[in-house]
């Protein structure tokens, strides 16, 4: 691992001074030292998935030579095409065909070949592997495929820095490196911080007055215990799962008719304040109908699986269209709760992973056997939800169900999951084709991740919820974890979130992500108990500040010396907007809500049929919704949600982008959500007793988190006075400034006044900063 | 090396250009809007594999999508066949177990349904075109058609996905995503990849973002939707009561305050908001100017048609694409909706041509008087054909025509396109005989046109190189100059 963090670091010093020309390493020797053991897992592995497994890997199909290197007996084994030559002779380099090849500069003889365009081995690389056999090329299991195990806290030099287990692994890290960690954060912007992480709004003035007066030691627990019951929480966590779940308001394809899946978005929220075990949350989701005596509320949650998209066009084959919803399903739980790329596997062998197309399609057996249809009528006969439905009276909803927010009496359907009487069968598609059937399987989880002992589960999605949550299951947690530590830092201990498997990056701190997972199992799947303990650590308290030296050595925070500093999900942008200028309602669930939006967007693309050919932008409380009751027509997804890099809900997502680009700044200036928002704002802080300086202020301290300091009020005290001077000798037009936004204006308003702080709150809304947790 | 290796990097020196230069350098890439001067840069020349990989016959695309399907059989592939056998029904030695879409699927009979239009040669390769295209039929020697294109999907939705992103289903990026991954753009204050949407008057088929999604690529490689309407590209109009040095005061206080954040954090992400500030600042006079039709000379509006001048229109989206193009914008799609003749498709054609004829065969004619063709791509097609049998009640003068993927026809013009015709199709206008063209093979075609090897241009997403072409195409070379 050492060499590893060398590497990275040797090679950004290099780039910050002469851009790229570490690329040409390829005859420089002079790169890290080699590690006194060269692991496979850590070292080799990753070389050879990248360079090698594409012709020599778990396919089947695509394997050249008859040789493969994922498995040491097959490396080991004399050579089908080369007479007495063997790819690796352990201990014996020189013996070896792999690294006579990967050092060769012979391009007839060379590996990789120049014509898998693949490039080739550094040098770095090939002594890497002349090590790795010299010491006896020993293979491993792939890390994530055995469970993890807590190992002991490791020893750190800074003992006082500490607060809980967590930071021991990265100060260790950090020591390693000769890293120091960041100060902690100064009061305002840590509230800010884990206001937005816990709630996805920005703090009060009330709640900053009272952390900042709170002298005693524990005032930021405090803080984080309230933040935690808040019923904002579930909000800000359904965030994310909805972006698993691909959530969305309309079917997605062609006409792209209205759907109501929203009861089980609301389902969401409760499981999460109510903080349902992430087991319990799991096995709901889905296997809740089969459970005994499945309850509604049970049932609701296999909504999960139903959210895909599903077709209404007219003439398709009903069967591909079937076929395609346990493509969808499959994907879902195999990128969204295991973490792996199972998808690859539909169509061929797994060209990295140990995963064959057999085993592909016995995971998707499991979902098989639904009653589910390809194909129920085109937009004509269109309904809000497709059988099987879980049907819910008003006295349901009013009863057992009361989170979900129904203001009318009717009933609601949900589309959710239910089994038919006789069981499917299901067979491997040869290619992936729905009509290509081939072998038939039966269900059986991924067994490269742990064995389907039919002896425990059972073969059905029960018995894969039971097999998902195992506790000897070894990614389910990780996989979990990892998902909430991006959250909040940006960035998982596992880069590549929605892959665990070998072609995904090898995690930071191997050891935190294992002993997190199992501690998180064995405090019962606690989700607000993980939550808290990410936050209460000295890691994530750390001021953002990014000396240069950290940036040179670090720049994207790997190795945590320096707290989080990340711009604000699309949803928190609007949210941020809206309880800063106090137009926010706090109404929590319900039918998904049409805010302002750009003219002719859906009509410009629609077909003209169906309930969603043009949008009819709700009015009154509806347009102060928090961002995630946007409604979400997928062919036209809201553009100001998809511009802050909202997942488009197309399918899975477990990690969005991080984009800074000129229509965001085109969006902050001129969106009527933002100009309303300055204008109520201006309107009520003119109400109060204060002067100009006193609202600008207030203004800035309701939208940054935080006191502005003396030469950021003198700029924007300056802007105010120019813009009043401009409205006042009418150079400037203050009743059209403030014509803005549906929301009540008030009776004989300050025009002009209030024409300047509005824009003075304006500018302040398009600070960097106020869309940034600090 | 591979692309996204030249991509990771220039990310990081672009951060880093960021973090210690002091505004104004270079720029940043934004909204599909790439930097051609950090791509120009000495960097690139040290990699191995730069971009393009190979000298570009085009440097610019215009891809007049006929969202829906135009039927090829009354437009461009003339089968006289068929008006003999009219009526008669389809051969199942012809047909050979061709799967049908669920809306002809219980229909007994497939009678053949020759085309009630007349069709006549021109130009020098003697290209048959429809009466319904009289402008068209008059560009032909500019024309490249491909009769032998064919696709996997029968409907809508996946085809149209298939045909943007070489994929039916899911979240991959589109071909101007590519484009701008790849080549980026020539301008610092447009797009690199722009959309425009129009309708006509026939049986429409929705568009969908999607179809212009960056997929995996970074979202800067989104395509940005435009028109030629009061407000060109969303949230780009100030409101009516902010002037423009009132907005430039704005910004300069924003700017000042976050260079104090900056000071204090040092986190360059504060430095390129910045100038994202500033790139959008610039975008609002440099959109309009581009999108501005109206000081366009009278011999424009009669070249593309009176209809030019309403905005949303499919000549004023041809106009717009021509302004834009010329400006540097490396990919411009237009969508057409409105072919999906299942029924009364003799009336519905002839309304849809009415809107596409002139003004495609004008974009052609005025960028040639302007020396652009031979240097842009322009395409023209939609995202299969139609069937030779009709579809519901046939009579000499009304038809309808299902979706038929196993053969149709699309053009090509321009950059390095060999003027001509394309492949063949049989004398029932439903199997090809001679050059099919997969649309993975026109996408790797289209790719070499640009100066790219379709094979290298890949992207690692998931633990897999992606590329457009999937894993197939080949490049066609019987298609270029």
């Amino acid at each position: 691992m050492k060499y590893r963090i060398f590497s990275v670091v040797l090679l950004l010093l290099v780039m910050v001074a002469a851009a790229v020309s570490c690329f040409n390493n390829k005859t420089n020797g002079d790169g890290p030292a080699l590690p006194d053991v060269v692991s496979y897992n850590f070292q080799i592995r990753p070389i050879l998935s990248d360079k090698c497994f594409k012709c020599h890997g778990p396919d089947g199909n695509k394997r050249e030579a008859g040789l493969r290197l994922d498995i040491a007996d097959s490396a080991y084994a004399p050579l089908k095409e080369t007479k007495g030559a063997f790819a690796i002779v352990p201990g014996k380099p020189a013996a070896s065909e792999l690294y006579k090849r990967i050092a060769s500069a012979d391009s007839s003889f060379m590996m990789p070949p120049v014509d898998a365009h693949l490039g080739v081995l550094s040098k770095y690389e090939i002594n890497l592997f002349e090590k790795w056999i010299a010491q006896g090329a020993r293979y491993e299991t792939h890390w994530a495929f055995s469970a993890p195990k807590k190992t002991s806290l490791p020893a750190v030099k800074n003992t006082s820095w500490p607060k809980n287990e967590i930071d021991f692994f990265v100060l260790n890290k950090m020591e390693e490196l000769n890293l120091q960690p960041n100060e902690e954060a100064d009061k305002e912007r840590l509230l800010k911080r884990v206001c937005f992480d816990i709630t996805g709004l920005p703090p009060s003035i009330e709640m900053m007055d009272k952390f900042m007066a709170d002298k005693s030691a524990g005032a930021y627990e405090k803080i984080v215990d309230e933040l935690l019951q808040m019923p904002q929480y579930g909000e800000k966590m359904a965030v994310h799962w909805m972006d698993v779940a691909r959530y969305s308001d309309s079917y997605g394809y062609q006409d792209d008719n209205i759907r109501t899946q929203w009861p089980w978005r609301d389902w969401v929220i409760h499981a999460f304040n109510n903080n349902q075990p992430y087991d319990t949350f799991i096995t709901w989701q889905l296997a809740g109908d089969m459970l005994p005596n499945a309850s509604n509320e049970q049932i609701l949650a296999t909504g999960f699986f139903r959210n895909h998209k599903y077709t209404e066009e007219g003439g398709v084959i009903p069967e591909e269209y079937r076929i395609e919803y346990l493509l969808d399903k499959t994907r879902t739980f195999g990128k969204g709760i295991m973490g792996v790329t199972i998808e690859c596997a539909q169509c061929h062998d797994h060209k990295y992973d140990p995963f064959s197309q057999k085993d592909y399609y016995s995971l998707l057996a499991f979902f098989n056997n639904t009653k589910e249809m390809g194909y129920e009528g085109d937009v004509s006969t269109s309904k809000p939800a497709k059988a099987p439905l879980l049907k819910l009276s008003d006295h349901d909803v009013r009863t057992a169900l009361s989170f979900i927010n129904k203001t009318d009496t009717g009933s609601l359907t949900i589309s959710v999951m239910g089994e038919r009487d006789t069981l499917r069968k299901t067979y491997v598609l040869n290619r992936g084709v729905y009509n290509a059937p081939g072998e038939e399987v039966k269900p059986e989880a991924i067994r490269a991740v742990m064995k389907f002992d039919t002896t425990r589960f059972k073969r059905n999605r029960e018995g894969l919820a039971s097999w998902t949550v195992d506790r000897n299951n070894p990614l389910t947690a990780r996989v979990f974890v990892n998902q909430l530590w991006q959250e909040l830092f940006g960035r998982g201990i596992l880069k590549t979130t929605g892959d665990f498997g070998m072609q995904g990056e090898l995690p930071s701190h191997p050891a935190l992500l294992d002993w997190l997972a199992v501690d998180f199992i064995e405090k019962g799947w606690n989700i607000k108990g993980l939550m808290k303990q990410l936050v209460m650590s000295a890691t994530y308290r750390q001021s953002a500040k990014i000396p240069d030296d950290k940036f040179k050595k670090d720049p994207d925070n790997v190795y945590l010396a320096r707290g989080p500093r990340q711009r604000l999900p699309a949803e928190f942008v609007r949210d941020m907007v809206l309880a800063s200028s106090g137009l926010l309602v706090k109404k929590i669930g319900g039918p998904s809500v049409k805010p302002y939006q750009p003219k002719g967007l859906w009509e410009s693309a629609t077909s003209g049929r169906g309930a969603l050919a043009t949008y009819r932008q709700d009015h009154g409380e509806s347009l102060y919704r928090r961002g995630l009751y946007t409604f979400i027509k997928l062919t036209v997804p809201p553009p100001s949600m998809g511009l802050f890099d909202a997942s488009n809900r197309d399918q899975c997502e477990v990690k969005r982008l991080k984009t800074n680009t000129p229509l965001q700044a085109l969006m902050m200036l001129n969106d009527p959500t933002v100009l309303e928002a300055a204008r109520v704002l201006a309107q009520t802080l003119l109400t109060e007793n204060t002067n100009s300086d006193q609202q600008i202020a207030k203004a800035f301290r309701l939208i940054v988190c935080r006191n502005a300091n003396k030469n950021e009020l003198a700029i924007l005290q300056d802007y105010y006075k120019d813009q009043l001077d401009q409205f006042a000798t009418k150079k400037l037009d203050a009743a059209g400034t403030i014509k803005t936004g549906e929301y009540k204006m008030p009776v004989n308003p300050d025009t002009n006044h209030m024409a300047a702080l509005m824009k003075t709150i304006e500018a302040i809304y398009n600070l960097e900063e106020s869309i940034t947790k600090t | 090396m591979e692309k996204e290796m030249l991509e990771r990097h220039l990310n990081m020196n672009r951060r880093r250009f960021l973090s210690r230069l002091s505004l104004g350098v270079g720029s940043v890439a934004l909204g599909s809007l790439m930097i051609p001067d950090l791509f120009s840069r000495n960097e690139e020349k040290m990699l191995m594999t730069g971009l393009p990989h190979f000298a570009p016959k085009a440097k610019r695309i215009i891809y007049l999508f006929q969202n829906g399907a135009p039927s090829q059989l009354d437009l461009f592939d003339y089968k006289p066949k068929l008006q003999e056998m009219f009526g008669e029904d389809l051969p199942d030695s012809i047909r050979k177990g061709q799967r049908l879409t669920g809306m002809t699927a219980d229909q007994k009979k497939f009678p053949l349904a020759g085309t009630k239009f007349e069709f006549g040669q021109y130009g020098q390769s003697r290209a048959w075109v429809s009466e319904l295209m009289p402008y068209t039929a008059k560009a032909v020697d500019d024309l490249c058609f491909i009769k032998s294109m064919y696709t996997e999907a029968i409907n809508h939705d996946p085809a149209l996905t298939f045909f943007q992103t070489g994929a039916q289903v899911g979240n991959r990026p589109s071909m101007g995503s590519w484009m701008s991954y790849g080549l980026g753009s020539e301008n610092k204050n447009l797009p690199a990849f722009c959309v425009l949407l129009s309708k006509g008057k026939g049986n429409g088929q929705g568009v969908y973002s999607k179809l212009w999604s960056n997929g995996f690529l970074d979202s800067v490689h989104q395509g940005v939707q435009f028109s030629s309407g009061e407000n060109p590209v969303l949230y780009l109009n100030d409101p009516e009561s902010v002037t423009k040095s009132d907005r430039r005061a704005m910004l300069d206080k924003i700017a000042s305050l976050n260079q104090q954040s900056y000071a204090a954090f040092g986190d360059p992400e504060i430095n390129a908001k910045v100038q994202q500030y500033e790139l959008a600042y610039r975008m609002q006079t440099a959109v309009p100017e581009v999108t501005d039709l109206s000081k366009e000379p009278e011999s424009i509006i009669k070249l593309y048609g009176p209809e030019c001048m309403v905005p949303g229109t499919f000549a004023a989206n041809c106009l717009l694409a021509r302004k834009l193009s010329e400006n540097g914008v490396r990919f411009v799609q237009l969508y057409h909706q409105g072919w999906d003749a299942h029924d009364n498709l003799p009336g519905q054609i002839k309304g849809q041509c009415k809107d596409a004829d002139q003004a495609s065969a004008a974009l052609i004619t005025d960028l040639k008087q302007r020396g652009l063709l031979d240097e842009t791509l322009v395409i023209w097609g939609g995202e299969f054909g139609r069937t030779n049998y009709c579809q519901g009640k046939l009579t000499k003068e009304n038809y309808g025509r299902d979706h038929h993927p196993r053969c149709f026809t699309i053009w090509m013009a321009g950059g390095g396109v060999k003027p001509g015709v394309y492949g063949e199709t049989d004398e029932f206008g439903y199997n090809i005989i001679k050059d099919p063209v997969h649309v993975h093979d026109l996408h790797a075609t289209i790719l070499h046109l640009m100066g790219i090897n379709h094979e290298e241009l890949t992207f690692k997403h998931l633990g897999r190189r992606y590329r457009l072409t999937d894993v197939e195409g080949n490049v066609i070379k019987g298609l270029m100059a």
